[in-house]
Formats: structure tokens, sequence, C-alpha cells
């Protein structure tokens, strides 16, 4: 539904009145943003003095850059491993056999039910026990990302496949395909297509998550921004704070614009018949939703049951 | 085991803190999210544009930094200041900064569920004359709520285990600093962290299977 349909074409009293309307919430959007302004200035937040570093290449060079890397670092790693993990166990849940595909859904459930910094905390503090003194850091925060977004997209994927309308599989095995081929030359590219826009989305999270490493210490993009730049330049927390935040919405906005390209291209796509599946825990609705939001039923060519 | 046993009462008492964060954000943030979703789908450009951009925004911060910025900035330097016990303040200053996160993704939820109510209804509600106000009120947000139960118990369990990271926003009497000060102690104990796991499925996944089972229930026939 169109949300224009919700008012009418304004005659001349609306008109008015949404004038009216403009002018309040301007004035109030306006006194919420000076009201900041005035605090962050009379605590000398607007100085030129703490705004300097951020206009000399050495800050970023020495400071910033290195904590993005960090971020993307961790963030790299941690996706491309997710990846392996949730298509192994993504696809070990669409097992035939009871013995594969029962433990590799407690194992993704449970990852899914924990939270993320709780298991990040334990990695951190299991490994130096098990394999000895070091920095544990980064792979606490890998590992801990793994986990968790692995378990998710392990049910994008198991979601992806059955998407895939029924009668595919059931051509397939008609020409005599057994299970492995069917899943690899049929269901798989046809799911990958439907999960694209749903994987994209979850790496947006898990861009953001990597952000949890701060309270481990992890020297990540806010780690620097937010500890080391201000001790470097006192006083300077606030503008670390916004250039830093700025960064980290500028990366997952074009991330989630992909996100919606892709999503955009694959609706169109006529190389799989799934339909594009929506990113878990996105609060998408499909359309006369409540029976749980795979939209499995719009696919043209499902059976009637 | 003896690890969790030592340490049960002290945990219990930082996944108690947990839990009425969780209380409070979810209160919050439903109601800042209904506004939120009013103001994306008003008549008001200026209103619907300040809705998206906050939405845009909060989403694509990550919540330690919208934690983390609540203390430092907000409370610090803008003195929002909710009580002087330091540890009552940080719970506020961490329940509201979570509220403000949360309500982004209820706002993002509400609005695919307004998607879901079909156009004749908000014609209709047009013809018998309704104000905007009127039919959001009576006609499409009732509608939508019913539609977006799900993924409003996911954003729900989401935020729960959120409530975690209060650390970032400098509270430290919850179950992940509690969970902290024991492994300092005694090392990492598998006990203690399974058991604050036990404790958060307790509490998410019975919100998971009732949201669920609601959904079903309060479904819109069409």
């Amino acid at each position: 539904m169109s949300t224009t349909v919700l008012f009418d074409a304004p005659g001349p009293r609306a008109r008015v009145r949404n004038n009216l309307l403009t002018v309040v919430s301007v004035v109030a959007v306006a006194a919420v943003l000076y009201g900041i302004y005035r605090g962050f200035d009379a605590k000398g937040q607007w100085e030129g003095k703490i705004w300097q570093p951020f206009l000399q290449w050495e800050t970023w060079e020495v400071y910033i850059f290195p904590g993005l890397l960090g971020t993307l670092q961790a963030a790299v790693v941690a996706a491309v491993l997710a990846l392996v993990f949730g298509a192994v166990f993504g696809l070990a849940r669409l097992s035939d056999h009871a013995w594969i595909r029962v433990p590799a859904g407690v194992v993704v459930e449970v990852f899914r039910a924990i939270p993320l910094l709780l298991l990040i905390f334990f990695i951190f503090y299991l490994a130096p026990a098990v394999a000895g003194g070091g920095d544990y850091t980064f792979m606490a925060v890998v590992i801990g990302l793994m986990l968790y977004n692995g378990s998710v997209l392990a049910e994008v994927v198991r979601a992806g496949v059955h998407a895939v309308p029924r009668g595919q599989s059931e051509a397939a095995f008609a020409v005599g395909m057994r299970k492995n081929q069917v899943m690899r030359l049929v269901l798989l590219p046809q799911a990958v297509t439907a999960m694209m826009p749903a994987i994209v989305s979850q790496l947006v999270v898990l861009l953001k998550d990597t952000a949890l490493g701060y309270i481990i210490a992890y020297v990540d993009l806010l780690n620097t921004g937010f500890k080391i730049l201000p001790a470097r330049f006192f006083g300077s927390l606030i503008p670390a704070a916004i250039v830093i935040g700025i960064i980290y919405v500028a990366l997952n906005m074009a991330l989630s614009f992909l996100a919606t390209r892709l999503e955009r291209r694959s609706r169109r796509s006529r190389k799989t018949a799934a339909a594009p599946i929506a990113a878990p825990g996105s609060a998408e609705v499909s359309v006369g939703a409540g029976e749980g939001t795979e939209d499995a039923g719009l696919a043209p060519d499902r059976p009637v049951e | 085991m003896e690890d969790l046993i030592r340490y049960a009462p002290d945990l219990a008492l930082g996944f108690l803190e947990n839990i009425k964060i969780s209380i409070v954000a979810a209160i919050t943030s439903l109601i800042l999210g209904t506004v939120l979703v009013a103001m994306r789908v008003s008549p008001t450009p200026v209103l619907r544009a300040a809705g998206t951009i906050y939405v845009n925004i909060v989403r694509n911060t990550p919540l330690t930094l919208v934690l983390a910025f609540s203390a430092l900035g907000l409370s610090d330097q803008l003195g929002l200041v909710f009580s002087d016990v330091p540890s009552t303040n940080s719970f506020w200053i961490v329940s509201m900064g979570l509220s403000a996160y949360t309500a982004a993704f209820v706002c993002e939820a509400l609005r695919s569920g307004i998607n879901t109510v079909p156009l004749g209804q908000a014609e209709a509600a047009r013809a018998i004359g309704l104000t905007f106000m009127q039919s959001l009120r009576m006609i499409i947000l009732p509608q939508a709520f019913r539609a977006v139960i799900a993924p409003l118990g996911s954003v729900m369990i989401a935020m729960v285990k959120n409530t975690t990271v209060a650390t970032a926003g400098g509270f430290a009497l919850d179950s992940a600093s509690k969970m902290k000060e024991a492994f300092d102690q005694v090392g990492a104990s598998i006990p203690i962290f399974l058991g604050i796991v036990v404790a958060f499925m307790v509490v998410t996944l019975p919100i998971g299977y009732f949201t669920g089972r609601l959904a079903r229930r309060l479904a819109v026939a069409r």
C-alpha cells in the first residue's frame, strides 16, 4: 500500500493546516538540534582547537585509518568464515540423516540465542586458558561474529533452498538425479540468487557488530575514535564520536544500498524460480502475513496443496 | 559447577538488571517506534524527512557507539542526568539509548506492517471522511500491529540480547559485567557461561513462541 493513500490531496483548509504543521515541526526539529548545538557549545565542543586534529592528514593516517582497517579486517575475516559456517550448517540441517540434521540444528539454534557480547567475552577468556598467553582480541571478535552470523546465515540457506518451488526438485528426481545432484545443480544455484539480499543485510549486521570489540579493547574504529584519539587530543571526544559515527553510517548505508539493489535484481531475475527471502530479523512481512514470513506461496509454479 | 553455584546470586542480580532494562526499553521503544512510523507516513514532508533520517542513521550506527555516545556525549556533556546516583543514572541512560536504537527497528517493522493493509481500507477510511490521524489510529495501525507481531517479537528478542551491551554505556551491574568479574577471579568457566546463556534463553525463547502463537491467532483474515 502506498502511503500517500493515507491522506487526501489537500484542499485549501488542509493546505493551511499542513503548512502550519510544517512550520511547527520545522521549529521543533530546529529546537532539538539547536539545543544539542548549544549544549555542546557551552562545553566548548565546537571550538576549532578540538576539531583541528581532524583536518590534519596525520590524524587520519596514524589513528583513524588503522582503526578502520581493524574494523574491516575483523569484518572481512568474520564474513568469510560466517559464510562457510552458514553454508556447512545450513546444508547439514537439510540433510536426510537425522544424526547430521539434529546436531546441526542444535548448534544453529544455540548460537543464535546467545547474546553476542557474552559469546565474545567467553572466547576472550577461554582462549588464554586453552592456548596460552597472547592477544586474543581479534580472534575472540572474529570467532564470536562467525558463530552468531554463521548460524543466522545457516537459517538463510535453509530458507533459500525451501523457497525454490518443490516441483523443481520433484522434476530433478524424476529425471534420475541423486539428492546430491539435485542440491548442487538445481536447488542451490537458484537459492543463492534468492538469498543474496538477505546475506548482504546480514553482513551489514556483522559489520556493525564488530564494534562490540570495543568492549574487549580490540583496536577497531570505535576504539581509536573513543579511547585513543581523545587521549591523544584532549577534549576531542565529541568530534571524534561524530566523525567515526559518520564513517560507520556511510559504510553500512553503502552495504544496505547494495542489498536493496540486489533484491530488486533478484526479484526481476529469471535465473531463479524462488522469491527473494527476507533478511532474518529484518521485520519484513509478506502481504497477508501471520503464517510466518516465507512467501514461498507466491512462487508461480508452486503446487496447490 | 561450584563456580556457578558460588557466583549464582551475583549473576542473578546482574541478570535481573538486564530484565529491568529490557522492560523499560520494550515499553519506550514501542511508543517511540509508533510515533516514528506515524511521522514517516504523515502528510508533513518535514516530519517524514526527520523520521527517515533518524531511522537510517540510528539503524546504521553500532549499538556500542550509540550507548557510548549516550553516556559520554548526552550525559556527561549535555547534562542529561536522570539521577544523582551514578549507577541509577547510567541505568536510565542505557535504557533510553537502547530504546532510541530499538525504536528504529520497531518503526521499520510497523512500516512493513502498514504495507500489508490493503489499499481499499485506506481509501474506504478516506471515503467515510476520516482524517489522517483517525484512519491511522482506527484503521491502519491496528491491522499493521497484528501483521507484525512475529517480527516485533524478533525485534524484542534482539533487544533483550542487546541489553548485555549496557557495559558500553557505563552501566557495570548487568550480567555481562558480572560474568566478566567472575571470569577475572576464577578464569573462563563454562558452567557460569552456560548458566547465563540458559537464563537468556529462558526469557527469549518464550517471547518467540508466544509472539508466534499470538501472530497466528490474531492474523487478519483476508
